[in-house]
């Protein structure tokens, strides 16, 4: 037996307002350790290495817009670039894969993506893990109006193969935009907890031959006649998206796409692109993160309150401690560990604010994104948060412990 | 050596008025080892403010409090606290148990700031006052007389070699203050612990062969 038993046993007595002090803890604590853990999450997925890709070659604008239209499926598109641009880059040695994205059209605000099948055969999202379909199904025939669905589109359409649906024109869902073509679901693909989940995979010839589409890749306007073949000249594509052989190549190609040519605007590091998005919205975060903050003060006041309010009503209690023998410090021990208990208590219940908050916002994040965030993943601040926070608690019991320690034995008694 | 000796001791409070009223002023006393005394005197008199000197509650003026070799007078406020937790067992008028705590647990508060918690002595002193079948009680559940038997317990539970006790029976009706009071001596006895009671009750002093007018000791 300790101080702690005497501890225990007066919070046990103030139950309700040690309860208050500690949820309050629990919630700036919660607050905090989810602002910081959804900021780090979001940071490493959206400009991590889980993306498959190094670069994204688009039309002459912004890397960003670039990288949230094609690798993200945000945004609207800044513009297509000729088919010749996609074929140069697919013939270039030192490009290791480029595959072709054509957009423009979606159904119920999932956005269709006219790719090749390589993407499919070749792209792997994650270092060794390529495409898979669930079930029984299989990726799109590039002759036929077929579509591949990502498993949260499938999931949110309730559709599954052999399902038809008709597209709608433009990347914003409008029911008046409806395309007269028919597509059947082949496949749905395993979940990638990436933003791929989001999109519907046709043939890239689909988005072309779509009624009302208008290619101009030559600079003239072309639509396609259905039965016959689509001039390579014509075409022309949203975005390619590369993998280069190495990174220097990168480098290269930044300098000879981005600094001398006028043509093209290449996205790369898709990483650094994002980063900077990041930097942007800092200012955010940082608000999030203070607000948090005054949270945990605020609540720290709360255990002060209620361990103040409790002081008066216990002086009895302290003079017949210390008639017992105990000390001025033994007493003012009390009081502050009863105050870092308190804190403790609600550190620990902070843990599932934490986890209710980050459920939620990772829901909302997938639901806007496709990426999932990993709620079990560790950061340091779910150790020095909480230490911070106890010790915090402890600070806040200074005071009351100051007047505990002040009370006098003899009027007391 | 006795086991207490008080020498000129000197105590004054600040009235309510800014004058300074000398309450205690004892120029020697003295109490052996194992002996039981008990101090007549009427309400008012400075006796619960002798024995806060003795316990080390309140600071003397001057003059000096030896016990069992050990100058309380001399100690700093902490060092007055140890001096009290190791040697002096105190019953108060009042009782003044912990309400938050069960009979077992009041007396084993007794021994956390002296020389240790032993569970087992404690359920043995409350066997032995009668309280064996109300260790879990909380104080609001116990009659007086239990209350002031839980007391007694708490007091002896550090083993002290003083034992102080402040109108131990001022609740009690007659037939009931004298088998406190019994116990009480009994109990000191047995565990080697010398008695200070203090008094207005002529009745339970008559249990006393030592027994002193306080107006003797004390000439404030
Ligand atoms: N804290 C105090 N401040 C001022 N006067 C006090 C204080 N405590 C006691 N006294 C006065 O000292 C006198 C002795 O009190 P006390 O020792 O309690 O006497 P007794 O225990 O014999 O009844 C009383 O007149 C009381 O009013
Ligand atoms: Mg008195």
């Amino acid at each position: 037996m300790s101080l702690l038993f005497i501890v225990r046993r007066s919070l046990r007595q103030h139950a309700l307002s040690t309860l208050i002090a500690a949820l309050s803890i629990a919630l700036g604590t919660g607050l905090v350790m989810a602002v910081i853990g959804i900021k780090a999450q979001s940071v490493a997925a959206f400009t991590g290495g889980q993306i498959g890709f190094d670069a994204v070659l688009g039309a002459r604008g912004s890397p960003l817009q670039l990288v949230l239209n094609t690798v993200f499926h945000l945004e609207t598109s800044p513009g297509n670039i000729p088919w010749a641009m996609y074929q140069a880059m697919r013939d270039d040695p030192r490009v290791e894969l480029a595959v072709p994205y054509a957009l423009g059209d979606n159904y119920h605000g999932f956005r269709i993506v006219g790719t090749t099948r390589t993407l499919f055969t070749e792209f792997e999202y994650r270092d060794g893990v390529r495409f898979q379909t669930q079930g029984g199904g299989r990726f799109f025939n590039p002759a036929r109006q077929e579509a591949v669905l990502g498993s949260y589109t499938a999931d949110k359409l309730g559709l599954k193969v052999g399902d038809n649906f008709n597209p709608y024109h433009g990347l914003v869902f409008d029911e008046s935009m409806r395309h007269d073509e028919q597509y059947t679901v082949v496949g749905v693909l395993k979940p990638t907890n990436s933003p791929s989940d989001r999109v519907i995979w046709i043939p890239i010839e689909g988005i072309y031959r779509m009624e009302g589409h208008v290619l101009r890749g030559s600079g003239e306007d072309y639509v396609a006649e259905p039965g016959r073949e689509i001039p390579d000249e014509h075409k022309e594509v949203s975005a390619v998206m590369l993998k280069f052989r190495n990174p220097q190549i990168g480098f290269l190609m930044d300098a000879t796409i981005n600094k001398q040519g006028k043509a093209a605007t290449l996205a790369w590091p898709i990483g650094a692109v994002m980063a900077r998005l990041f930097d942007k919205i800092g200012w955010m975060n940082q608000i999030l993160a203070l607000v948090s903050y005054i949270v945990v003060v605020v609540a720290a006041g709360s255990i002060l309150a209620s361990v103040y309010n409790s002081i008066n009503e216990r002086r009895r209690e302290f003079a017949i401690l210390r008639s017992l023998g105990a000390r001025r410090k033994t007493v003012f021990s009390v009081i502050v560990l009863e105050a870092a208990s308190i804190s403790a208590m609600g550190v620990v219940i902070g843990f599932i604010v934490y986890g209710v908050i980050f459920t939620a916002a990772s829901a909302i994040v997938r639901a806007q994104t496709g990426i999932v965030l990993d709620l079990l993943s560790f950061h340091p601040a779910f150790i020095i948060a909480p230490v911070c926070v106890i010790i915090l608690g402890a600070v806040a019991g200074v005071l009351p412990a100051v007047k505990a320690y002040r009370t006098d034995v003899a009027a007391n008694l | 050596m006795p086991l207490l000796t008080v020498a000129n001791l000197e105590k004054a409070y600040c009235s309510p008025e800014g004058t300074q009223t000398r309450v205690v002023d004892v120029p020697h006393f003295e109490l052996e080892a194992g002996s039981q005394t008990a101090l007549k005197g009427s309400s008012g008199t400075g006796k619960t403010t002798f024995l806060n000197l003795i316990a080390g509650i309140l600071h003397a003026d001057s003059g000096q409090i030896v016990i069992d070799g050990e100058e309380m007078t001399g100690l700093s406020e902490s060092g007055r606290d140890s001096l009290r937790a190791s040697h002096i067992g105190y019953i108060f008028q009042t009782f003044n148990l912990l309400h938050g705590y069960t009979a077992l647990e009041n007396v084993v508060l007794g021994m956390m700031f002296g020389k240790g918690v032993d569970v087992e002595f404690a359920q043995h002193l409350l066997e032995r006052v009668g309280l064996g079948d109300r260790m879990g009680y909380p104080p609001s559940q116990l009659s007086v007389g239990q209350q002031q038997r839980v007391a007694v317990a708490r007091a002896i539970a550090n083993r002290p070699r003083l034992v102080l006790a402040d109108e131990p029976t001022g609740n009690l009706d007659y037939h009931r203050a004298n088998e406190a009071i019994a116990l009480v001596r009994a109990i000191c006895h047995e565990n080697n612990a010398a008695l200070l009671t203090v008094s207005h009750d002529v009745g339970i002093l008559e249990q006393f062969e030592e027994t002193a007018d306080f107006a003797h000791v004390n000439r404030a």
